[in-house]
Order: C-alpha cells, then structure tokens, then sequence
C-alpha cells in the first residue's frame, strides 16, 4: 500500500501534487488533510503551505480475485474469475473446466472458497464489513430452487406427520432462504436450532 | 498441496511470514501440520472451527484424486 504526503499552496493543490506522483485518480485514494495552510497577507508575509496525507486505497473486489485466482491455481483448476460489484456485495464468479471440484457436494467446497474468500477481503479491510459472494455455473441459483422446493416438501411432511422436521445443517445464507420460502405459509413455523456449522432449521406444524 | 495451504492461510493472518507447514506421509495418509504465530492461532481456527472446516473442505477437494485420507492438523 502506498502512501505520500504532498505540499501545495492550498490543499487542492497539495492533493493533485501528491495524485500527480502516485499516478492515481481521487476515487483511488484516501485523503487526510495535516495542514490547511494560510493565504498570508498579499500572499507573501505569513503564508503557509498546505499539507495533505494520500493513501493508495485497497481494492477488496481484486484482493478477493486475486485470493480465488491462487487458491483454485493451487487446487490444480485454472478458472477465469469475473468480479463486479452490486449493491455493497462483491460477487465473484467462477468460469472454466473441472467446476465442479470447485463446488463440491452439496456445494460445500463453494461455501467453503466464499467464506475463505470473505475472511481475506475483510482482513484487507478497513471499512465496513463487505459481503462476498462466490458462484459458480449459476449455482446460487439452481440451489436456491432446490430449497425453495425442499422447504415445500418438508412443510408438507410436517403437517402430515403433526411432527417437528429437521432439516440437515446449512449455513446463515442457505438457512435465511428456507426461512423466507416457508414465511407466509400458514400450516408452519421455522425456526433454527445449534451452533454454527452446525446450525439447522426445525419445521414445525403448527395447530 | 502444501503451496495450496500457504495460499489460504497467509492472507488470513497477522505474521504471514510465520506461516509453517510440515508434512508427514505414510502409505495410507498424509498429515500436514500448520503452525502459525500463538496470535493468529484463532484467526486459523475461527469460532467453532468454522475457519479449520472450511481450510479442510478445500484440501480434501483438491487432494480428492490422491488415494489417500488427509490430515490438516493446526498446532
């Protein structure tokens, strides 16, 4: 991480000398101003230069990138990783053979890779906490049709059999959409029993 | 395998320099031993050993075509 302090006659000027010399723009940079500086009379008597602390901001969304890129390098798969960044999430997705290694059963090598990858990001981090995101084939998705139709079943099963249904362990993103597809059904309730990792989702019937 | 380790673990902790791994294999199994600074011992393991989990999740898939169990022991 780079860091100047620049000079100039106001701190406009001393921020787009320090630009000048990192070869940055401003959305790249933290800026910190140490002195404001004073005009002086007539510019001359009294006058005091401004000064100003640039700081080379960490770009998470490559930091996550760049963690993928090495760690699914090292698993012996070369993917192309493609990242943007959507409304406060970084989301990565992973294109190339041999995917499936990467997303494991019940995609737990992808849950694994994306809470990896959000510990590494937030670690870089100095700001707010940032949610990542790590996909693969559009997996998120075909998933959460899976459970959107899972969460259909066992609903079923528990008005049926007047009996609690628990559902294996999950994690808080996988749980939270079970949650959200059995919400407005009337006949049941859910809710989440033990600890993380191990944490899982109860149906009950309701009477 | 050992590289793959490194890879993960060093962007996770404080002393990345610290980071060790030994390897000891047999016939049937090969155990790699993760040492890191006492500070970053948590940050390697996480609440619950969610952090561990998710380290061993990956090596086993990466060491799924190697015929033998893995063991990644953190100390």
């Amino acid at each position: 991480m780079r860091e100047i302090t620049a000079s100039g006659q106001t701190v406009e000027e001393a921020k787009e000398n320090a630009l000048r010399q990192l070869g940055l723009t401003e959305e790249q940079v933290n800026v910190d101003v140490i002195d404001e500086g004073k005009k002086g009379l007539l510019g001359v008597f009294g006058s005091k230069r401004a000064y100003v602390k640039v700081q080379e901001k960490i770009d998470l969304l490559k930091q996550g990138q760049q963690f993928l890129q090495g760690v699914a390098h090292e698993m012996g798969v070369e993917v192309e990783v493609k990242s943007t960044e959507r409304n406060g999430e970084l989301v990565y997705e992973l294109i190339g053979e041999k995917i499936g290694l990467l997303i494991g059963k019940r995609g737990q090598t992808l849950n694994a890779l994306q809470y990896l990858t959000h510990l590494a990001v937030n670690k870089a981090n100095t700001g707010e906490y940032m949610t990542v995101v790590v996909d693969a084939e559009n997996y998120r998705e075909r998933r959460k049709e899976t459970l959107y139709q899972l969460a259909e079943k066992l609903a079923s099963k528990a008005i049926r059999t007047k009996r609690d249904v628990k559902i294996e362990p999950m994690p808080s993103f996988e749980r939270k959409i079970i949650h959200t597809a059995l919400h407005d059904h009337s006949d049941v309730s859910t809710l989440s029993e033990g600890k993380d990792p191990n944490r899982y989702i109860v149906i009950k019937p309701n009477n | 395998m050992k590289a793959l380790i490194e890879t993960i673990v060093q962007p996770l902790v404080d002393h990345p320099e610290e980071v060790n791994i030994t390897v000891e294999e047999t016939d049937e199994k090969i155990r790699y031993h993760l040492t890191v600074n006492e500070n970053d011992v948590g940050k390697v393991i996480g609440k619950n050993g969610r952090i561990a989990k998710a380290i061993r999740t990956v090596v086993h898939a990466a060491g799924s075509d190697i015929n033998k169990k893995i063991f990644v022991d953190i100390m």
